[in-house]
């Protein structure tokens, strides 16, 4: 009855073309941004900013990135979490060198690195696909966490092996190290995490995302359009590994804070993301941000609000108690919608559109 | 040779002597045959017969061990799909082609790649030369959707589309690269009679409106006589007949390769 787009009539091709082109999907996003940008940041608690919030953005970050290459091009890969390394190593690289140069920058440039890492792991993928791909993969995973712990140039030496994140301001004010408050760190983080949605969106409805779904759906024809199939797969793979460099970069300044590769970049990672992806919605950009959500918000959700409902719990049971909850969860979420959290949102949209009438 | 320089009537596709094998089994041996600018040509054939194979030599998928294939005056032996593309070949397909996941629109947008130029920082940002270049190529789209008239199923997942309806996007999606040959693979295949008759008559407004070359596999021989300017019939790979649709029903091999010979 609300929510439906009878009366909002489209007299050009670009308002057609619009991402959002229904006026209350307009609203709605400007209400999320207007909450995340100005209520959040004023009226959220510590804990809500660094276990919920910041989780929550890196995440969506890392998911964007494999689903564009596994969801809208077709291509499984079981390298994230390194090619997030590789991104989290070449910001530390960068900032180190060039302390002069402004942090963001080089977190937005650390992507291009990564970018570089995942087009060379990539080129296998012309002549695997499926199940070997992700075996070929996992190489990239091992070998570059191996990179992580044995280069020592990689981590500057530092006696403890680890990334060490310094003092870093923007406008002047401490956006990373010890002193930096949590609402600058997530105000950053904000603001890559929607402008690089923005470009991700942008990306996925014109030529190219056109391509990565071609190249998914059937090769074959998509060559035969004349879509030089190396060449957009290795697009793929850098602007997949792009985001997740990012992401990773993102991770140990705004996050962690600093950490050791092997905690962070492992493949419980890749596997993680690989699940926020499938549980979201493959080839969705929507379901990122869901998958996201449910697989990094649900833990501390139950940990914190069971309690909270008046079921004590020690802490050992309470965390044994969770993994059961989540691991019955996506099950459930799996049989209930395959396609993932994001069809069942189509899915409800489309019902809204109807009600209060059953078609 | 460009383009203009081929007038109707001449000489746009040549094969010459092809033949093609997968190990010890003899898929094309020694075809030879021409097709027109602006003609109808049909394959036709039992099953078996070669016909497929002949049209992926044609645009590259496969490559002839013998011959050559001379298309718009240029001569090549091996070459990439992506490149027949680009020279102006199109293709449909026996088994649906389509693009599953995304809709009738963008699959036919999808044809149009090879026309789109606007680079990777305009396409980030989706404004300017980008979006005027999406907009020009969704008008040109709109139109192939008008004449195929299919305005109905424009934002639908064409996976959800009926098989009649496919067939008609995929050929949609082929008009979009304006070819100057079209390669259709059983057009037909499947459809009921009205389905039949809507498919023909795109097919022969193709021709006449844009004057695009057409080179069809049917197995329909009332829609191939009907259709087509002229017919070659394949038979285990080798070439039988050649010609109008009146001589190649006129001759004895092509009727003895349908029908059987008595014993």
């Amino acid at each position: 009855m609300f929510y439906r787009e009878t009366g909002q009539f489209k007299t050009n091709y670009a308002d057609d073309m619009a991402v959002f082109p229904i006026l209350q999907d307009r609203i709605g996003i400007g209400l999320i941004l207007a909450v995340a940008f100005v209520l959040i940041p004023l009226t959220g608690s510590n804990f809500l900013l660094s276990s919920v919030m910041i989780p929550f953005l890196v995440f969506s970050l890392a998911s964007i990135g494999l689903n564009i290459l596994t969801g809208y091009t077709g291509l499984i890969s079981l390298g994230t979490g390194a090619f997030m390394g590789v991104g989290a190593y070449a910001c530390y690289k960068l900032t180190t060198l060039f302390p002069e140069v402004n942090i963001v920058v080089w977190i937005v440039m650390s992507g291009f690195v990564s970018a570089l890492v995942g087009v060379l792991f990539g080129l296998p993928s012309l002549r695997i696909k499926g199940f070997y791909l992700a075996v070929a993969t996992l190489a990239a995973q091992f070998f570059l966490q191996w990179c992580f712990t044995r280069i020592p140039w990689l981590y500057n030496y530092n006696t403890s092996g680890a990334i060490e994140v310094g003092q870093r301001t923007l406008f002047g004010i401490d956006v990373t190290g010890a002193k930096a408050s949590l609402e600058a760190r997530y105000m950053v983080l904000l603001t890559l995490v929607t402008v690089l949605t923005w470009v991700a969106s942008n990306l996925m409805h014109g030529r190219i995302g056109r391509s990565f779904m071609a190249v998914r759906d059937m090769d074959i024809a998509a060559e035969l359009m004349g879509i030089d199939l190396l060449k957009t797969k290795l697009l793929a793979f850098a602007v997949s590994s792009y985001y997740a460099g990012v992401a990773g970069a993102a991770m140990m300044f705004l996050w962690y804070g600093g950490g050791e590769a092997n905690d962070a970049f492992n493949i419980n990672q890749s596997f993680l993301i690989l699940f926020m992806v499938i549980i979201g919605g493959l080839g969705s950009l929507i379901g990122s941000f869901f998958g996201a959500a449910f697989i990094s918000m649900l833990p501390t959700v139950l940990k914190f609000g069971l309690p909270a409902l008046g079921i004590p719990l020690a802490g050992a049971t309470a965390e044994h108690l969770t993994y059961i909850l989540v691991g019955a969860l996506i099950i459930f979420f799996l049989i209930v919608e395959p396609h993932g959290l994001a069809r069942l949102w189509q899915i409800g949209k489309q019902k809204l559109r109807m009600w209060p009438f059953p078609y | 040779m460009t383009r203009e320089s081929i007038q109707k009537g001449e000489v746009l596709l040549a094969v010459d002597q092809v033949s093609l094998s997968f190990g010890g089994v003899k898929a094309i041996t020694d075809v030879s045959f021409d097709i027109r600018k602006g003609e109808i040509r049909a394959i036709i054939g039992p099953n078996g017969a070669g016909k497929t194979s002949m049209l992926n030599v044609i645009n590259g998928f496969y490559h002839p061990q013998q011959g050559k294939i001379t298309f718009k005056g240029q001569t090549r032996s091996k070459m990439r799909p992506s490149v027949a593309a680009a020279q102006g070949i199109a293709r449909t397909f026996q088994n649906v082609a389509l693009f599953k996941g995304m809709s009738t629109l963008d699959n036919i947008m999808s044809g149009r790649t090879l026309k789109m130029h606007s680079n990777f920082f305009w396409q980030c940002l989706r404004h300017g030369p980008a979006m005027d270049e999406e907009i020009r190529h969704r008008e040109f789209v709109e139109d192939i959707i008008d004449f195929l008239e299919i305005q109905a199923i424009r934002k639908v997942p064409v996976g959800k589309l009926p098989y009649g309806l496919q067939k008609r996007v995929e050929l949609g999606r082929a008009l979009a690269m304006e070819p100057d040959l079209l390669l259709l693979d059983e057009p037909m295949a499947g459809m009921n009679l009205e389905e039949k008759e809507d498919m023909s008559r795109f097919i022969i407004d193709v021709n006449t409106q844009y004057g695009t070359t057409i080179a069809l596999i049917e197995h329909d021989m009332g829609v191939v006589m009907d259709l087509s300017d002229r017919v070659v019939v394949l038979e285990y790979g080798r070439k039988l007949a050649d010609g109008t649709p009146d001589e190649v029903k006129a001759d004895q091999n092509v009727i003895d390769a349908y029908l059987g010979v008595a014993h």
